[in-house]
């Protein structure tokens, strides 16, 4: 593999993102609620989420852990024991209601329709089995074909996510790929049916960065060629900035910012994502203090009343009345601009941002 | 991985000297009479002389160890009373009270103790295996809880009164009593049906508890979350990728449990009178029958050691990573 | 023999030494064989020559991918390795090969702190038991006022004093790497290691705790070796930094130009490869470099430049010249045949 000759330095340059037309949207997640009871309490881990996506875009989901993103996302997969989970809301995928699906057909949707990439590439593949026997198991369950079709489907998948000499390394074992190649392996098996929806749950956390790099180039060119809709979920607000079109960001189960990647990371209008790009230390100029977000994320056994936030909110003294901690604001455009919505009472957002929040950002 | 099996059955070989040397030490130094066991009652001096020569007792232990050593791997001669009997090659000397060769003695009691072992694992296996998987999907339910209950309940019967309770209340199955299988398949079978029964269902409450513990966490791990998003049956999902994780340690469990089953068979042949080896041994232990106890561990120590190189092997079959290093 | 000074806690010194200076250190771990095939034993070079200078109050940063060896470089200061070449010297006094009751002096000096918050604190102890341990290990106050001075730590590094008989499940994340911090702190040390303290951290909590670090460091003046991942976390902390590759150190200098004007070209593709999300809000480069496929294994490491077989500069030379490790750039060392700046900036520039 590595007897190959690397000549010029191997660059790529970022393509720039396009603004939203009005696309029908392939995923639409309306008003989700996911609860767990447990011994100590109900679980509301995921609370009246809405978002949508088109085809040959990326969603964006960030939030710190336990915010909810992997929760809603499993839903969207019909991943969930609907003897756990308390599922409620709507999911529809390319006009289908997965909410309430039959096990029947869910089995038919996950795998076809949509998949999903997970966190962990080492202990998200079958140790027993062989790269190729689980990428063909996927293969041959929504297409009647034999075993030798599958496998060169297998092998033909596994060249197109730039695993050197896939024919040999096809019939390996997980344990013997780097895990950069067990990723680039797992994204080979979710895509071997042409999903139009593709989930990747944090798909690079676990990876250096230079192989981070080299998969996040990889879901984008196959997002091209495959046209899929791509919810990407993430905390790192860097990886959003590389490859999303649209951002989610979430906090304690809810939705409280959403938008075009550029406005979002460019002017948020929600204090919480203030907070975040406040905590993160800029890679130029002279290091800034950091302004972290006081406290941690709330329990979501109890989550707080009003605004999720406003325990570690140091804007709320600005809204009148007790606004934030008795009423939950909406999700809706808080400026001029109808593209992007947020979650907060706080008056003239914008403002607030460009006189008080810019000047001090690392 | 030749070399490797060459190398565990080398260690192996040489655990079961040990055994046998630290055995003889304790069986034969021991201040126990075996020349006045043999002699009986009415025993003459010059006789009792005549059968300590033959057991080459008045030779200091080191030569008495090293003639049964090479007892067993070229053979070696009796003579007592004038006689000479031959004792072929892995000669393990002859039985102080039956006068038979240990070897014959072993040879026909270990094809019953086999017989039982196995056909009870047969037994506990699919059962324990089966019910520990579904209680493990069913996770928390009722009908969870249930299983467990009563995988309690048995476990907490001793397991000779269980054995007991079978023999006395099971009065609808078929006689006990061991025919060689060679004879009639049909016979043996139904002769060894209640002994398997019995070791089957004692040994299931803990497999069931082994597999449901094991599958719980197969089912937990995350290789399993990405078989589900795949699309293929939640079947297929529990059966092909849940259970072949959670069966290797359950594997491992077998492997040692078999090989304490097979030398601590006792009970079950007592009740179910079947002349296995756990009878051979009690009866010589009894009676000071030294040869035939120092035959028992020797196979006992055997078994032990292939059954831990039989699991380490089967290992490398279920799990390619340790397969391919 | 140089003459030495003995101080009053034991801890000798050569005067005018350096505070601590590792010199072509190494650590190879012997591994037997694995797999059946496998004959004889193997040596992981997981440090193979790493040389690093700290002065007092500085901070030193380590950067590099997953098992460069950092880790290993950071037990190795602390010697809860003992290393397999090469020498660590304390104030000019080499400690690598010290004997456990030779290094208790030294061991309150240098303190480390733990990158998971989770398993790094004995889940049956108090956290006034935690802190307190290390009080008395190394004797630092009286037993009447070890309950205060727990506090007082307590206090420093932003728990409430009165939480000193919580268990570590009691507390969140931040707050146990905190307890680490404490614990650290209690034998008023001149050097922490910190072994990657914040990755674990969610970024609102990781802030709040690089602010704590960065206050210490401020007030106690004392040194760190700082070990992270996130090129942006080591920017904000260190003044000097070094990028690791497989064992070695491969270049190293002072924040500004490491950032602006890498010279190796394997920082010029870490650099290249974060993930920034200046991207958005500034002037994203115009090109970024990619490597291609992964870190070889440190068993068996590449002859001559050890980045060779993912180096687009490799020249015949690369291959059986091991590149030293020399000045290229005032106080900035490059371990690179053909070292050289970028010729366009490899980070956004922000508008
Ligand atoms: N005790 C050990 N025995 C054998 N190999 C070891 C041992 N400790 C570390 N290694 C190996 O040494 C190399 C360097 O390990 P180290 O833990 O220092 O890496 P690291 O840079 O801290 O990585 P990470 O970013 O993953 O924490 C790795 O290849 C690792 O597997
Ligand atoms: N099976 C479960 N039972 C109870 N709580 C759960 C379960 N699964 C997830 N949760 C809780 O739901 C919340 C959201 O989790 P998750 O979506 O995994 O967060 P993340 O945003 O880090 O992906 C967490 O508080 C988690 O503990
Ligand atoms: S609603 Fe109030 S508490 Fe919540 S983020 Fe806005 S200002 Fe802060
Ligand atoms: S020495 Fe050669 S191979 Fe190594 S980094 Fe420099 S150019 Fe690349
Ligand atoms: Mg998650
Ligand atoms: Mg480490």
């Amino acid at each position: 593999m590595s007897d190959q000759s690397i000549q010029a330095p191997h660059t790529v340059s970022r393509v720039p993102r396009t603004p939203a037309a009005n696309e029908e949207a392939y995923l639409e997640v309306s008003d989700l609620q996911v609860q767990f009871p447990t011994a100590d309490g109900l679980v509301r881990a995921v609370q009246g989420l809405s978002y949508s996506v088109p085809l040959r875009r990326t969603l964006a989901i960030v939030g710190e852990s336990g915010s909810g993103k992997s929760v809603s996302s499993m839903a969207v997969m019909g991943l969930h024991d609907r003897r756990v989970a308390r599922i409620a809301g709507s999911i529809k995928v390319g006009g289908r209601e997965i909410v309430n699906m039959s096990d029947k057909e869910l089995e038919g949707y996950r795998g076809g329709d949509a998949a999903m990439i997970f966190q962990d590439p080492q202990s998200s593949l079958h140790p027993y089995f062989t790269i190729g026997d689980q990428i063909m198991e996927s293969y041959r369950a929504h297409n009647n074909v034999s075993k030798r079709k599958a496998k060169d489907r297998a092998i033909d998948m596994l060249g197109r996510v730039g695993i050197p000499n896939p024919r040999r390394r096809v019939d390996q074992y997980p344990h013997e790929f780097s895990g950069g190649m067990r990723q680039r392996a797992m994204i080979a098996m979710a895509l071997v049916n042409d999903p139009k929806l593709l989930i990747a749950d944090e798909p690079t956390t676990a990876l250096d960065v230079t192989v981070q790099a080299q998969i996040l180039d990889l879901i984008s060119d196959l997002q091209r060629d495959f046209g899929s809709a791509v919810v990407f979920i993430t905390h790192d607000l860097g990886v959003v900035a590389e490859i999303a079109d649209d951002i989610l960001v979430m906090y304690a189960g809810t939705a409280i910012e959403h938008g075009p990647v550029n406005k979002i990371l460019g002017e948020p209008l929600h204090p919480y994502a203030w907070g975040l790009l406040e905590s993160i230390p800029a890679l130029t100029g002279e290091p800034q203090p950091l302004h972290p977000i006081p406290g941690s994320p709330p329990s979501l056994l109890a989550v707080p009343t009003g605004c999720p936030f406003h325990p570690r909110c140091e804007f709320k003294d600005r809204v009148g009345g007790d606004l934030c901690t008795t009423l939950k604001p909406d999700l809706i455009p808080r400026t001029g601009d109808l593209g992007r919505t947020s979650r907060c009472h706080l008056k003239e957002p914008d403002k607030v941002f460009e006189t008080e929040v810019l000047p001090r950002l690392p | 991985m030749l070399l490797y099996i060459l190398k565990r059955v080398l260690s192996a070989i040489s655990v079961v000297i040990v055994t046998l040397v630290a055995s003889f030490a304790l069986f034969f130094l021991a201040p126990t009479d075996p020349a006045g066991v043999i002699c009986g009652p009415r025993c003459t001096p010059e006789r009792l002389a005549d059968i300590e020569a033959s057991l080459d007792l008045n030779e200091p232990p080191i030569n008495q160890i090293g003639a049964y050593m090479k007892g067993i791997v070229v053979g070696r001669e009796y003579s007592s009373g004038g006689t000479v009997r031959e004792c072929a090659a892995p000669c393990l000397g002859y039985s102080y009270t039956l006068g038979q060769p240990v070897t014959k003695l072993l040879g026909a009691a270990l094809p019953v103790t086999i017989s039982i072992v196995l056909g009870g694992a047969v037994v506990y296996l699919v059962v324990g295996i089966l019910t520990g998987t579904i209680a493990a999907q069913v996770r928390g339910t009722s009908l969870d809880k249930l299983v467990v209950g009563s995988t309690l309940v048995v476990q907490s019967i001793p397991y000779f009164v269980f054995a007991l309770l079978v023999a006395l209340y099971a009065t609808f199955l078929p006689d006990s009593g061991y025919h060689p299988f060679t004879d009639n398949p049909l016979t043996w079978a139904s002769g060894l049906l209640a002994a398997w029964l019995c070791v089957g269902l004692t040994n299931a409450a803990a497999y069931t508890r082994y597999s449901r513990a094991s599958m719980i966490e197969a089912l937990g791990q995350d290789f399993v979350r990405t078989a589900s998003s795949k699309g293929i049956s939640r079947r297929r999902v529990v059966y092909r990728h849940g259970l072949r994780a959670g069966l290797t340690p359950v594997v491992t469990i077998f492997g040692i449990d078999l090989a304490f089953q097979l030398t601590g068979a006792i009970f079950t042949e007592s009740i179910f009178n079947l002349p296995g080896l756990g009878q051979l041994t009690l009866r010589a232990f009894g009676q000071y029958d030294l040869p035939v106890l120092m035959g028992g561990v020797l196979i006992g120590s055997v078994v032990l050691v292939v059954m831990n190189l039989v699991v380490d092997i089967a290992y490398t079959f279920l799990d390619p990573r340790v397969r391919l290093g | 023999m140089t003459a030495t000074t003995t101080a009053k806690s034991g801890v000798r010194s050569v005067p005018g030494a350096p505070l601590l200076e590792l010199e072509n250190v190494k650590m190879h771990f012997k591994t037997k064989g694995d797999g059946f095939f496998a004959r004889g034993t193997k040596w992981v070079q997981a440090v193979d020559g790493v040389d690093l200078t700290i002065s007092p109050g500085e901070t030193v940063g380590l950067v590099g991918e997953s098992g460069c060896g950092k880790s290993t470089t950071a037990r190795l200061v602390t010697r809860l390795l003992e290393p397999t070449g090469g020498q660590i010297r304390y104030q000019g006094v080499d400690i690598a090969h010290m004997n456990e009751r030779q290094l208790r002096p030294y061991r309150r000096e240098i303190q480390l702190i733990f990158q998971d918050p989770y398993s790094s604190l004995n889940p049956r102890h108090t956290v006034g038991t935690i802190v307190g341990t290390a009080l008395r290990t190394h004797d630092m106050v009286p037993k009447s006022g070890e309950l205060k001075r727990v506090q007082e730590l307590l206090e420093v590094v932003g728990l409430n004093p009165e939480h000193y008989n919580r268990y570590p499940h009691e507390f969140s994340g931040g707050q146990r790497q905190r307890i680490g911090i404490a614990r650290a702190l209690a034998a008023r040390p001149k050097i922490i290691v910190a072994d990657e303290p914040v990755s674990a951290l969610d970024v609102s909590i990781q802030a709040q705790v690089m602010n704590l670090l960065e206050s210490l460091r401020k007030e106690l003046g004392i040194a760190f070796v700082f070990i992270a991942h996130d090129l942006g976390v080591v920017r904000h902390f260190c003044d000097r930094i070094a990028v690791m590759y497989l064992g070695r150190v491969v270049e190293e200098g002072p924040r500004d130009s490491l950032y602006e004007k890498p010279q190796h070209p394997y920082t010029q593709a870490l650099l290249s490869a974060v993930p920034d999300i200046g991207v958005v809000r500034g002037v994203p480069p115009k090109n970024r470099i990619r490597l291609v496929g992964d870190v070889p294994s440190p068993v068996d490491p590449p002859s001559g430049c050890r980045f060779r077989t993912r180096c687009w500069k490799a020249q015949d030379i690369c291959a059986t010249e091991d590149p030293a490790l020399i000045e290229r750039a005032p106080a900035q060392r490059v371990a690179c045949h053909f070292a050289e700046p970028p010729a366009e900036s490899i980070l956004a520039e922000t508008a």
